[in-house]
């Protein structure tokens, strides 16, 4: 297992990874709520915040022109690493939350109205669903749900009937935070294609664990968050098609998205820059290109073949400690290890871990609806990163079954 | 009846022969199992503490000029938590329980567990107990 993909070598650029936890070595498994960065990434926006700080576009000294460069060298990082036509279609926003709620304003303001239907699944992070919630009741559209089976993949079995005419935008994660489930993008971004719907597919728990091509997809748009692929808080992507984005009116007003201001009418920038209103967060942009440019260097083809097995290394040790329940056993499964453990409720299980140097989350994992589908007031989710080993999962394991035996169930 | 002080000072010293967390989680876990719980009339929105990864109520009640506290959680450590709280607090005098320092919690090792952010919200607790000894107080001093 595993014998190209130099794991050691990659542990050894993330710092945090030595801390001692209780005095325990610390065993992250929460990469899914936000990754580590590596040594990389946290020098390069060191070295822009010592040496290069200044505000980007529109200035014409030297370190407003160095940090607006690396802004847009990061840019094009990020449109060759998804694959989008031109660095128009990029646009930097502060997360895969502000993204999908700039296309549910910016997209819903020009194309939704009363009685149009938007489409989300039932295992949606809040994210994917709250904006298209508020857009309905804005615009009196209504929202419905593609349903999915106990073992965590999506029911298609009523997709005809619920991708109507009327449909005019499907939002699907590519992959879920709670199940881990990998969804057939593909094919569900033709089915509504042919509808006359656009797609959203949320990329946040996809773009670190599987190479994303958003033609080959044929995706509308497209988005995802910086701090969960080993880059930086605060920054993330939103890809749209040019002629989309091109047709959508920007969402929020100021500095950078105006081409002229007057009191009488104001002109808007050319894409990306009519979405990217107020001064961004540069730094962060030019981290987030950096992890890529890490990311990229190990190999996302690399990452996907080790994570994959070490989730079926992972999914094998736990299944074998009496009481576990997973929760998304799909067939395409990703980075994911959602469970209780008997009755233990997540939070002792979490508590518990903890006291051992193990962080994993616990709780509703921002995904209600999942947790009303299996009646359960909350999970454990272990998810994993390209730095986490065999070993480490054995900790976790042993670690589960110190907790069934302090529980009693073991 | 012994005081606030007392009981902190008895669950010290119970906490002092543990060698090390996992006995003191395991003894929490045994409080947490063995506590009878409360009425489930009583567990009502009112009495839910805010905050708490998992579900934990809290129910105070006057009997003479003493309070008595029942409590409930859907998480054993954090029952067995509401239970300790229970044992220093229930059965005490409003001012007094208003005026209760703290300092055992740090001293058998569960200050991790005062952040106001931190999901089993024993700090919640506190202060929700607080407040019930600070209204009844009140109502106590009225004519």
């Amino acid at each position: 297992m595993m014998c190209m993909f130099e794991v050691d070598k990659i542990r050894a650029d993330f710092p945090i990874l030595e801390e001692k936890i209780y005095g325990k070595r610390l065993v992250y498994l929460d990469s899914g709520a936000t990754s580590q960065r590596p040594r990389q990434v946290i020098e390069k926006m060191n070295e822009y915040y010592l040496r290069y700080n200044s505000n980007v576009h529109r200035g014409v000294h030297f370190l407003s022109n160095k940090c607006t460069d690396a802004n847009e060298e990061a840019r094009e990082i990020v449109r060759d690493f998804i694959h989008a036509s031109s660095e128009k279609e990029i646009i930097f926003t502060r997360g895969t939350t502000e993204s999908i709620n700039l296309v549910a304003h910016s997209f819903g303001e020009a194309f939704i109205g009363e009685g149009d239907e938007i489409v989300v699944t039932e295992m949606e992070h809040h994210a994917n669903i709250v904006p298209w919630q508020m857009l309905c009741e804005r615009k009196g559209a209504v929202l419905k749900v593609i349903p999915f089976c106990d073992n965590g993949e999506l029911d298609l079995s009523g997709l005809d009937t619920l991708l109507t005419e009327k449909v005019k935008l499907l939002g699907v994660a590519y992959v879920s935070n709670v199940l881990g489930t990998v969804n057939p993008v593909k094919e569900l971004i033709g089915r509504a294609h042919a509808v006359g719907a656009k797609v959203l597919v949320d990329g946040a728990q996809a773009v670190q664990h599987i190479p994303v091509d958003v033609r080959a997809l044929d995706c509308d748009f497209f988005v995802f968050s910086g701090h969960k692929i080993y880059g930086p808080t605060g920054v993330g992507v939103l890809y749209g098609k040019e002629e989309l984005l091109n047709q959508m009116p920007p969402w929020q007003g100021g500095g950078e998205m105006i081409k002229e201001v007057r009191f009488e009418r104001t002109t808007y920038n050319e894409l990306p820059f009519k979405f990217e209103a107020g001064t961004p967060d540069f730094i962060g942009v030019i981290g987030l290109g950096e992890a890529i440019k890490y990311v990229n260097s190990v190999g996302l083809e690399e990452i996907a073949v080790y994570e994959h097995d070490l989730l079926q290394y992972a999914m094998e040790q736990m299944y074998a400690i009496p009481g576990m329940r997973m929760f998304g056993e799909a067939a395409c499964k990703s980075s994911v290890l959602s469970f209780a453990l008997g009755d233990i409720h997540h939070s002792d299980a979490g508590i518990l871990l903890d006291k051992m140097g193990i962080a994993v989350r616990t709780g509703q994992l921002c995904a209600e609806p999942v947790m009303q589908h299996y009646g359960v007031t909350g999970m454990v989710r272990a998810s994993l990163g390209m730095y986490n080993t065999a070993e480490e999962v054995d900790l976790f394991c042993q670690g589960l079954k110190k907790v069934g035996k302090l529980f009693g169930i073991i | 009846m012994m005081t606030i002080e007392e009981i902190e000072k008895e669950i010290v010293a119970e906490f002092s022969v543990f060698d090390d967390w996992m006995d003191k989680y395991a003894y929490l876990i045994e409080l947490g199992s063995g506590m009878a719980g409360m009425d489930e009339s009583h567990k009502t929105e009112d009495n839910l503490i805010q905050g708490c990864q998992s579900r934990v109520w809290f129910h105070a009640e006057m009997k003479g000029d003493v309070l008595y506290f029942t409590a409930d959680s859907d998480a054993i450590i954090t029952k067995g938590i509401a239970g300790l709280l229970i044992r220093v607090f229930s059965g005490q005098k409003p001012a007094d329980i208003a005026g209760a320092d703290l300092s055992f919690i740090d001293e058998i090792g569960l200050t991790q567990h005062l952040s106001p952010t931190r999901s089993n919200g024993l700090l919640a607790m506190v202060r929700q107990i607080k407040m019930y000894a600070v209204a009844a107080e009140a109502k106590l001093k009225q004519p």
